[in-house]
């Protein structure tokens, strides 16, 4: 009971932790990142492209994140030199994410809908499970303990303190930047390469706002962010495991409020649980 | 003037480095324009159908800007849109027998309504929990889209379609096409959405309501000192988002497909985004941006049968470019500035 239940949690957990871990760094630094759906679907696409042409599902995880550096730096020009506003050009950022994988797919693969079917050595059976479970470790040590955190922190929370210190705040963001951009695509990588066997249209369906949410929910902090996570790895595993049963009376529950429960689950708590939730002061500012 | 023209600068930008991308994957810029411009404005047809995405996304644009204005980021347009539309075709079929004027009144107010509760619950969590407006907004559209699947499918189901779409409404609730548009679905309307814009114009610019907004949105703390409660500013302007969302149910539901079908909206509630911030906000820029942006939707369908190698989903790189062309403000700022130092030197030199 508890591996059949507990496996899935963890496994839909994974991406929103990896993905959430990105938004911790990157907002923690003052940059607010609503790009993550972006890229995500950036990661699961570039992720599958690189394992199917390499065969190596290893080769493809490194270069769905490699790829989803590259995307998110579009962002870091757009937002800290460019001076964008941040929520409007992460949104463009979303929508470019998703033209670019139906556009490429199909003049390399004639398919607008997915890439190919990925053969089994080139996808992942634990890895990114593994993978997501040690950056939320490594995410909170860093945070707490370590100098790289708490410039980090400053950089989001008063970057006249930092900038005073003699550290650059600019380039504390673009490491928040980049750090979303690899763990977000890492996230998506996980999606294509081992939660799937291929990219499919639109297949990150929202995680990435998800991830967002349990940002907000764990008040921009690793561990807090990582346990609302698996709230919504419960909701997801949930969802999966009620459709078609029977709760009361004698038809089974709608398949569409089954569809919903993550989403309510994540009001609800955003509106109820969290109270006003403290973000990091100089968040979506530029000096 | 000069922002007009950085405005101007951006788009023109975004759609470059789109149509660069079409050249990429070997498809003549020159001819993915021309297919653009042909199958939006070609004939009377092909117009009217265009307007048919435009006037959609004039509402959508609306309902982004006006929150805007008050510092607020509605990204809920999609689920309001879909909430307006199903509780404008759902009072249809509730009460066909209606007569025909007061039936497209009721059918309105319905959508209004409906659309406005859903953006006012995220403007009401906003001021009284203190949810960021951009997750709760978010979370709205996906529950909005499974209870639109859920009332389609179980409660005003067509039983004799094999689609997820509602039965029809009567004919006392229809909006007849134009002749003039040769068949293409646009009718009243056009005008009716028109005037709204108008007005809205005017009791944004003009208004105490407007200005309130406004002055939330400048500076809150100034605002509150002043005795504006920017608590209600937020519910009322996203109430006032939703419902104008929710009229998408005009053109769509009693303009066009006479019934609620499942996944109606390409996306009219996002493009709405990228409406209202090429228009920075003003209503009056709207208008145009809002026809820019359903060239792009009605081409993009063009593209998928006119070219050989490039698809529809080309239209969201040229949107996303646009934005950001657009929203780099400083870029553009800097070149002027650039500009204006050199016009000095030059004319101390001399």
């Amino acid at each position: 009971m508890i591996e059949a239940f507990l496996f899935p949690v963890f496994r839909s957990a994974t991406p929103l932790m990896l993905a959430a871990m990105g938004g911790v760094w990157c907002e923690r630094s003052g940059v607010t990142q609503i790009a993550l759906e972006g890229i995500m679907l950036i990661g699961a696409f570039f992720g599958a492209v690189a394992a199917y042409s390499t065969g190596s599902a290893w080769l493809g995880f490194a270069g769905g994140m490699l790829a989803g550096m590259i995307f998110s730096s579009i962002y870091g020009v757009m937002v800290l030199h460019a001076r964008a506003n941040q929520i409007v050009a992460g949104m463009a950022m979303n929508f470019l994410a998703m033209g670019v994988p139906p556009v490429l797919s199909a003049f390399w693969y004639g398919s607008a809908g997915s890439t190919p079917m990925l053969p089994e050595s080139a996808r992942f059976e634990w890895f990114p499970i593994f993978f997501a479970l040690a950056s939320v470790v490594v995410s909170a040590v860093l945070y707490s303990k370590s100098r790289f955190g708490l410039r980090m922190r400053f950089a989001g929370e008063h970057p006249k303190a930092l900038a005073t210190a003699g550290v650059s705040v600019l380039v504390k963001r673009w490491q928040g930047v980049l750090i979303s951009g690899a763990l977000a695509a890492a996230a998506g990588a996980a999606l294509s390469l081992c939660l799937a066997s291929s990219y499919s249209r639109g297949m990150s369906a929202g995680r990435g706002f998800i991830a967002l949410a349990a940002v907000i929910l764990g008040k921009w902090k690793p561990i807090p962010t990582a346990l609302a996570c698996l709230l919504f790895g419960v909701a997801e595993a949930a969802q999966i495991r009620l459709q078609g049963v029977v709760l009361w009376g004698t038809e089974a529950v709608p398949v569409q409020f089954i569809q919903m429960l993550p989403y309510i689950v994540t009001l609800v708590v955003l509106a109820g649980f969290v109270g006003r939730a403290k973000a990091p002061e100089a968040l979506g500012h530029m000096e | 003037m000069i922002l007009f023209l950085r405005t101007l600068l951006g788009v023109g930008a975004g759609l470059g480095a789109g149509l660069c991308v079409a050249a990429y994957v070997g498809e003549s810029p020159w001819k993915v324009f021309k297919v653009l411009m042909g199958s939006s404005f070609g004939s009377a047809y092909s117009l009217g159908t265009t307007l048919l995405y435009a006037v959609p996304l004039l509402l959508t644009g609306m309902a982004v800007a006006i929150p805007f204005r008050a510092g607020l980021f509605n990204i809920g347009a999609e689920g309001q849109l879909t909430i307006g539309a199903l509780t404008a075709a759902s009072v249809a079929i509730l009460f066909p027998d209606l007569p025909p004027f007061f039936a497209v009144l009721t059918a309105l107010v319905a959508a209004a309504l409906g659309g406005g509760l859903w953006g006012g619950f995220v403007g009401w969590l906003k001021a009284t929990r203190g949810s960021h407006e951009v997750i709760t907004s978010i979370m709205m559209n996906f529950i909005a889209a499974a209870l639109a699947s859920y009332v389609a499918l179980y409660w005003i189901k067509d039983p004799s379609s094999a689609a997820a779409e509602s039965v029809s409404i009567s004919e006392s609730y229809r909006l007849i096409p134009w002749t003039l548009f040769e068949g293409a679905s646009m009718g009243l309307a056009l005008p009716i959405c028109l005037a709204i814009a108008l007005i809205l114009h005017f009791v944004l610019e003009r208004s105490v309501f407007g200005f309130r907004l406004k002055a939330v949105g400048e500076n809150e703390n100034a605002a509150q000192y002043h005795g504006i409660s920017r608590e209600r500013v937020w519910i009322e302007s996203m109430f006032l988002s939703g419902a104008l969302a929710g009229l998408v149910a005009l053109p769509e539901v009693l303009g066009n497909a006479y019934k609620f079908k499942l996944g109606f909206s390409p996306g009219y509630g996002f493009v709405g985004i990228a409406v209202a911030l090429v228009a920075r906000g003003k209503i009056i820029h709207i208008l145009w941006s809002s026809l820019l942006f359903a060239v792009l939707q009605k081409g993009s369908a063009s593209l998928d049968l006119e070219t050989e190698h490039l698809n529809r989903d080309i239209v969201y790189w040229i949107q996303a470019l646009i934005i950001l062309g657009v929203s780099a403000e400083v870029l553009w700022s800097r070149i002027f500035q650039w500009r204006r130092e050199r016009n000095r030197r030059k004319a101390r030199s001399t």
